[in-house]
């Protein structure tokens, strides 16, 4: 096999191999990968239309301010945590895969392993952090009276603030807010939901030897792909709702 | 894993096949070799035969809407035994007459000319074309037909609810599809319709990958990219316009579902509905449109580029000549499929769009005539002076090359935002997309059909129908959509339920009769064409050459009826490119001659 590349390295597109030196099955995940960021760009592209539309936003620092167990004011400290989870475990998965090129199966299933609880990690936290917005309790001036809201799809109590009864107090924000944050991030929970079950099947395979027989671990490259990706669209959510 | 390895493993299990080939029926249950079939002839056949039910389906709901538009005032009481609630007193509901221009165009657009026409061809010709087993993974596209099965379901399944199927239109434009309250086809028809697209979406997805991966990485020794036939180069585009533009179609299905459900605003804001103010702000239906159109027009070009590529394919084999200009054919096709995702602005030049904006897109818009223009010079300096045999195949690639030129020169008219203005929305646009998209690509199937069928099938069909077939329905697409253009210039709009109420349009009562009536024609002349179909598949005269064409690409080296695999030895090497026809003497030289010591170059 190895003489059979040798032999035809020289005609890259000639046929009768892979142009690119992979397997058909990376090749599609890369063009998977390559659509997918298309829908996540859609949204992206669609929020940042509406959002420069409108001429109030919201302010991060007062919207993400929450940790656990905690009721000090930290903005962005929590989803820069939840982040760092993420990425972290993109890095246990690039040990995974190494462990997989050595055939080192013990290795393999302690890095996988590790993945899976980083991505639980995240899904966690941010089903914590949703929850926290949804049932908070923010004063908001609606028609002349104060109420109390949660952020959700259809209530912002984020808007701008106006005197009322000699304390400033924040009017309704604009609900696209809500509307976008709890649907793009849910698009990429749903996807780290996904990469975990993949990555579960990853493990189980690998302990039960189909890898080793196989006598590669190119399934595991390939859901590493996936899980990179996930974590790459993460960066430009985070840049995109928390940052900027 | 390498490619090598990978057929190498195919191979393995291809002379299983080969060697038991009488025997085989023992091996496999009819489950697994017709319903779950893995082999890419097999899905092919199940795309094709679904798409042409569905065709039979879009088609008869054009008929029955086309008997409202051009009999206005009459009552057709067989319609009430067919649509009970729907035509009360044989008189077509007029919230029915709009989920059924609705459906006619998602069917036809999605299922048949995206799901049967692509998903016919690229599953049959690519492994044969480019000389693979199978598909990269044959798993993935088994998958892929089941899941437009599933989504044909579920679509057909909405054309029987109380409430009626989606009914805004095949481009679900909201706020009218967002509010259940706005009309009896937005409540569950509409959420079917974007469950439905959602299945479908994935078996694009799916077939897409596929068709790209086995395009590069599966092709036989020897078959370089500019060996490829041009039906493989016009696959390869049409896969990656799929690949690239159905996820943002996705993007806006989820977020209609959220504005639909979950009280989102991404397309709704300021809305009073039966009086009742609606607490939606914020929101932009531009967007919307926005979203669909990205998808939109490069999906126009999903249906077009196949039929051009069978139709390059055809032409060239039936003319006896080589294709003129094979690199000005792919690089138009690159250029289409390139500037086909920077034009879907012209669907939206009277919708708002800022009209500075607009001007971009107009020139982008009119380039596209540029790549356009080429194929159809290169088509017909194909034909010129060719030994033209006039099969029934040929027909319809020359009758495509007709209907494309017609349809395309409206285009450059539509394309100019300021004639925009007074043809958007009118007859004029419906005879645009129907001439260079519905009935072009159409031609294209057939012609792909007409030519193939003897190697899907192992017969032929018969002659004098397939002639028949095709002198009515080029014939009748010219007297439906021809006078179409006339109505639309005289601001005549599309999707209305009745022109009588407006003096001026009173003048085009006779024509719309006319109209309806070839269309009524037409569409029992496509029974024809399906009736010919299944009888040839099971009585039609045996093929008994491999080659029948004449034809130098590989699917005509496998044996008259291939089995999974398609080769029963080695795959056999290419060394020259597929369109050595009438060269040094000789009527053609297939693929795989090695290029003699003597032979000139092209
Ligand atoms: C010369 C190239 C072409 C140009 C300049 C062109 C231009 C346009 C424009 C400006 C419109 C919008 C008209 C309106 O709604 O007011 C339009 C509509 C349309 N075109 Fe084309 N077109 C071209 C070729 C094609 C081709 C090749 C196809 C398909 C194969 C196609 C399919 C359609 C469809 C489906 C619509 C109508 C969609 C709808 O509103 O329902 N066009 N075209
Ligand atoms: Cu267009």
């Amino acid at each position: 096999m190895e003489t059979a590349l040798a032999r035809t390295k020289t005609h890259l597109w000639g046929g009768g191999r892979s142009p690119f030196n992979v397997s058909y099955g990376k090749l599609m995940m890369w063009y998977f990968l390559m659509s997918d960021s298309f829908t996540f760009g859609a949204f992206l592209i669609s929020y940042g239309s509406i959002r420069f539309s409108l001429n109030y936003w919201v302010n991060h620092n007062y919207v993400f301010n929450e940790f656990p167990f905690t009721e000090a004011n930290l903005p962005l400290a929590f989803v820069s945590l939840m982040t760092f989870i993420l990425i972290f475990s993109s890095v246990t998965m690039v040990l995974a895969v190494h462990e997989g090129h050595k055939m080192n199966k013990k290795g393999v299933e302690k890095w996988l392993a590790l993945t899976i609880l980083g991505g639980l990690c995240f899904l966690g936290s941010q089903a914590w952090e949703w929850t926290g917005l949804i049932t908070g309790h923010h004063k908001v001036l609606v028609d002349g009276a104060i109420q109390y809201w949660g952020t959700t799809v259809s209530h912002n109590p984020w808007g701008p603030k106006v005197l009322f009864h000699g304390e400033m107090v924040a009017t309704p924000g604009p609900v696209a807010f809500g509307g976008y944050f709890f649907g793009i991030t849910g698009f990429h929970g749903f996807h780290v939901f996904t990469g975990v079950i993949i990555n579960s099947i990853m493990l189980t395979k690998t302990r039960l030897g189909h890898f080793e027989k196989r006598g590669h671990y190119e399934m595991i490259e390939k859901a590493g792909l996936y899980w990179h990706f996930v974590d790459l669209v993460w960066v430009f959510v985070f840049l995109c709702f928390y940052l900027i | 894993m390498n490619n090598e390895e990978v057929s190498h493993e195919q191979s393995l299990v291809v002379h299983d096949l080969g060697h038991a080939a009488h025997v085989h029926h023992h091996k496999q249950s009819f489950i697994t070799k017709y319903i779950f079939s893995q082999d890419h002839k097999i899905i092919s056949r199940q795309f094709l035969i679904t798409g042409i039910i569905w065709a039979l389906i879009g088609g008869l709901f054009s008929v029955i809407f086309r008997l409202q538009l051009g009999y206005p005032d009459s009552t057709f009481p067989f319609l009430q035994d067919l649509l009970g609630h729907w035509a009360p007193g044989g008189k077509l509901d007029p919230e029915f007459y709009y989920a059924l221009v609705t459906m006619h165009g998602t069917i036809l657009v999605f299922f048949v000319l995206t799901a049967g026409l692509s998903g016919t061809f690229a599953n049959f010709l690519i492994p044969l074309q480019v000389g693979a087993r199978d598909m990269a993974s044959p798993f993935l596209n088994m998958l892929s037909y089941w899941f437009f099965f599933s989504a044909s379901i579920v679509m057909f399944c909405s054309l029987f609810l109380q409430t009626g199927p989606a009914s805004g239109g095949w481009t679900i434009y909201p706020p009218l599809s967002a509010l259940g309250d706005a009309m009896s086809g937005s409540k569950t028809g509409m959420d079917m319709w974007l469950a439905s697209m959602g299945l479908f979406i994935i078996s694009q997805l799916l077939a897409g990958l596929n068709y790209i991966t086995t395009i590069l990485n599966m092709r036989t020794k020897g078959m370089s990219m500019t060996r490829l036939p041009l039906t493989i180069w016009s696959l390869f585009f049409t896969a990656v316009l799929g690949v690239l533009s159905f996820p943002v179609l996705l993007s806006a299905v989820v977020l209609l579902l959220f504005d639909r459900h979950l009280g989102t605003s991404f397309f709704l804001s300021d809305i009073v509905i039966g009086g009742k103010i609606l607490p939606n702000e914020g929101g932009s239906p531009i967007l919307f449109q926005h979203l669909f159109w990205f998808l939109g027009h490069p999906e126009v070009y999903i249906i077009a580029l196949p039929a051009m590529g069978i139709t390059s394919e055809v032409i060239s084999v039936n003319s006896r000549k080589p294709i003129f200009g094979y690199m000005a054919m792919v690089g138009s096709f690159f250029a289409i499929a390139a500037l086909s995702f920077m034009v879907w602005a012209h669907h939206m030049f009277v919708t708002g769009l800022n009209p500075f904006l607009g001007s971009f897109f107009v020139l982008l818009t009119l380039l596209i005539a540029v790549p356009s223009a080429i194929k159809v010079f290169n088509w017909l300096t194909t034909l010129w002076k060719g030994s033209i045999r006039f099969t029934p195949g040929m027909l319809f690639a020359i009758g495509f090359v007709s209907l494309f030129i017609s349809g395309g020169l409206t285009g450059i008219w539509l394309g100019n935002s300021s004639l925009d203005i007074h043809l958007h929305d009118t007859y004029f646009v419906v005879a645009h997309f129907h001439l260079v998209m519905g009935v072009a690509s159409m031609f294209g199937m057939f012609a792909g059909v007409y030519h193939w069928f003897p190697k899907m099938f192992g017969r032929y069909m018969n002659n004098t129908l397939s002639y028949i077939h095709f002198w009515i329905t080029i014939a009748g697409a010219y007297c439906i959509f021809w006078p179409m253009h006339y109505e639309g210039l005289a601001g005549m709009p599309r999707r209305y339920y009745d022109f009588s109420n407006w003096e001026s349009f009173k003048m085009f009562g006779g024509l719309n009769e006319f109209i309806s009536v070839v269309a009524l024609i037409v569409f029992a002349t496509q029974l024809l064409f399906i009736f010919n179909f299944f009888y040839s598949i099971f009585k039609g005269r045996k093929v008994t050459t491999p080659n029948p064409w004449g034809a130098t690409t590989l699917e005509w080296t496998t044996p008259i009826r291939p089995g999974h695999g398609n080769w029963i030895s080695e795959i056999p090497e290419v060394y020259r490119w597929p369109y050595d026809y009438g060269k040094d003497g000789r009527d053609f030289i297939p693929q795989t001659e090695p290029v003699g010591e003597n032979e000139n170059r092209h």
